[in-house]
């Protein structure tokens, strides 16, 4: 169907002798909402500059609608709506100056921009503040203004960055129904990047998980789920007992391990299974005269891959230092 | 913030098919510029200097009248009389002009020191850089927003001052007068966007605005106190004079002087200051008494002036030039994050 919103063919960035993002092979259509998750420091937000013409890259090549970024700044920056990582605004602005402000950027009309500025602020929720200054706002509503300012141009593209970091669990529900709803009754092309990965996974339609610079896996939640190993589930379970009995008592069922014991609820044990267990585990507890009270599926299986993946990447970085 | 159809639509989200919208080309710095002037005018700080420099201008034109009485009244037709309102100074005050010597780089300093360095520390230069502005949009927008901030400022001032002067004193200018007024008025603009310039260089590779505006003051203060000093110390070494110097090594002591002193704007703006406003003055350069011996005072015109202060005029320029070039090229080298 025509241009891809955003394809990079290995794309890479070099500060010196440190290499940020490392041969990205990247695919983002029109209508779909792609998760670029991976932990601080993995190169993403620097990815994102390089798709944008605001950081050159060392390496490789990049379209964002069909249009090389590095060539053609204005006109991907004209259709591309960016919220940084910590969106800031002016301070001594109001919410709604900080916008107009963006929409003369923008170049649009001035009528247009002030009915559009009034919708937007409205269904951000930011209609009574609008016009108090930003340096009033909390980070919670910095971020929703953030949103309303990458709107206000209309964009083709939406580029998130950690758009779930600063706000509530009911914040960050809204924001995920209003992205989801971008990308699929507008078309809108919609990249996110996180380290959080349990929110923002029940919106992509599909995921990179990008480790230190490089894209370790790709493609849609089933799929890399597929993929996993079978015996990576975690469990978490509250039992009402002795300690010591417990943590034998768990360790007697056959395919289980004890990953942690909750620090603030000793009750609280999370196990590691190879497959769902839940059945034996109560029952083994139940039989030795352990009252158990709490069963929970911790995280989803995408959950347990990224922490594999993340895993592997903390095991790198002792590897390198060693080395 | 429940998601609605109608916030779709209000964001003007399009399909991926829909006709691209006509793009910007330039002219970024203009629309950053102005916002940067509308700030300027209604901070705290414009008022604050407006309020020093406004005070400076009154203090020092009440005190100028009673001496330019005694001008006017010792030389009826000494020429550009309305000028001595701004050059005149009196025993106890500076004249404007010297106010503004000293002034002047305060408001440059004043206007830039935060210019790059707060955009980072709120956070506000990437979602800035990623509308469709080209990048030294924002360091050029900047720039000028503060300089036309200062400019206005300038010509408030100037234009108090000449309006004591008619109705107070019942000077009237000559078009020649405001001729050189208007000369020196974009002179000193020129000047004092040397100091903006630094300061804005400062806020570019000092990411804390205290430092930065620290190091700009400071360099001021070098220039002002020592510059003399520095000067005479190294020309010194470079042309020796010692007490039983020749004719010979007195003079290139004293042309190395005056060539050392060239570098620092104060001194370039203050010869061309003189010569401007003084149309008596008929170089800045050495002058040996040889050369003015029997020679008939008389004034040039506005013409001849210009033509004595077009070499400081195009030095001045340049130095502004080439520190707003720093300022560009370090801004366009630097990371967006970092």
């Amino acid at each position: 169907m025509g241009i891809m919103a955003i394809r990079t063919e290995g794309l890479t960035k070099r500060y010196g002798a440190f290499t940020a993002v490392d041969g990205l092979d990247l695919e983002v259509r029109f209508g779909e909402v792609f998760g670029l998750l991976g932990p601080n420091g993995a190169g993403k937000t620097t990815t994102i500059l390089m798709l944008l013409g605001l950081t050159e890259r060392s390496a490789g090549t990049a379209e964002v609608l069909g249009l090389d970024p590095a060539r053609h700044p204005l006109e991907v920056k004209r259709q591309v709506g960016y919220l940084p990582d910590e969106v800031g605004f002016y301070g001594d602005l109001t919410g709604r100056q900080n916008l107009r402000f963006t929409g003369r950027l923008n170049r649009l009309d001035r009528g247009e921009a002030e009915t559009r500025i009034d919708e937007l602020l409205e269904r951000v929720g930011l209609s009574e503040a609008a016009d108090k200054r930003v340096d009033t706002y909390s980070r919670g509503m910095r971020q929703r203004l953030g949103l309303a300012d990458v709107l206000i141009k209309g964009p083709r593209i939406v580029v998130l960055d950690e758009p779930t970091a600063a706000i509530d669990p009911v914040g960050v529900a809204e924001l995920l129904t209003l992205i989801r709803g971008l990308a699929v009754d507008h078309g809108v092309a919609v990249m996110l990047s996180s380290h959080l990965l349990p929110q923002v996974e029940r919106v992509c339609d599909r995921v990179g998980i990008f480790v230190r610079g490089r894209m370790v896996e790709q493609g849609t939640v089933a799929e890399l789920v597929a993929r996993m190993p079978a015996q990576e589930v975690l469990l978490e379970i509250g039992v009402d007992g002795d300690p010591t009995a417990t943590r034998a008592a768990l360790a007697a069922v056959p395919g289980v391990s004890i990953h942690d014991q909750d620090r603030i609820d000793p009750r609280i044990w999370t196990v590691a299974t190879d497959g769902d267990r839940r059945r034996e585990l109560v029952a083994g507890l139940i039989a030795d005269g352990l009252p158990v009270f709490h069963v929970r599926r911790v995280g989803i299986e995408l959950d347990a891959l990224y922490r594999r993946y993340f895993a592997q990447a903390g095991e790198g970085v002792a590897d390198d230092a060693v080395a | 913030m429940t998601p609605s159809p109608e916030l779709l639509a209000a964001s003007g989200a399009r399909s991926g098919d829909a006709p691209v919208p006509p793009i910007p080309t330039g002219g970024g710095w203009r629309i950053i510029g102005a916002k940067e002037l509308a700030d300027h005018l209604s901070s705290v700080r414009f008022l604050i200097l407006t309020a020093a420099l406004g005070l400076a201008a009154v203090a020092s034109v009440a005190a100028t009248s009673g001496g330019i009485r005694e001008v006017a009244q010792g030389a009826s037709g000494s020429p550009a009389i309305f000028l001595k309102l701004f050059t005149l100074g009196s025993s106890n005050l500076p004249a404007l002009i010297d106010w503004i010597a000293v002034l002047g780089p305060l408001l440059g300093v004043a206007f830039g020191f935060d210019a790059v360095n707060n955009e980072r520390t709120e956070r506000t230069l990437p979602r800035l850089l990623s509308g469709p502005i080209w990048r030294d949009d924002v360091v050029n927008g900047k720039f000028a927003g503060a300089l036309v901030t200062i400019a206005l400022m300038l010509a408030a001032v100037l234009v108090v001052v000449a309006g004591v002067g008619v109705v107070q004193l019942g000077l009237v200018p000559q078009p020649e007068d405001i001729l050189r007024l208007l000369v020196w008025y974009v002179v000193a603009v020129v000047y004092i966007g040397f100091w903006l310039a630094l300061a804005t260089l400062c806020s570019v590779l000092l990411r804390r605005a205290a430092f930065s505006g620290m190091a700009a003051a400071a360099a001021w203060l070098v220039t002002a106190a020592f510059s003399t000093f520095l000067v005479g110390s190294v020309a010194d070494v470079l042309a020796p004079a010692p007490a039983d110097a020749t004719f010979e090594q007195q003079l290139a002591n004293a042309t190395m002087r005056q060539d050392l002193s060239h570098l620092f704007p104060g001194n370039v703006f203050s010869e061309a200051t003189q010569a401007i406003l003084d149309p008596s003055v008929r170089t800045t350069g050495l002058v040996l008494s040889t050369q003015v011996d029997r020679a008939v005072p008389s004034v040039l015109s506005f013409d001849q002036s210009l033509l004595v202060v077009w070499p400081q005029v195009v030095a001045l320029i340049a130095l502004t030039a080439i520190c707003f070039g720093l300022a560009y090229v370090a801004f366009m080298r630097q990371e967006v994050r970092a």
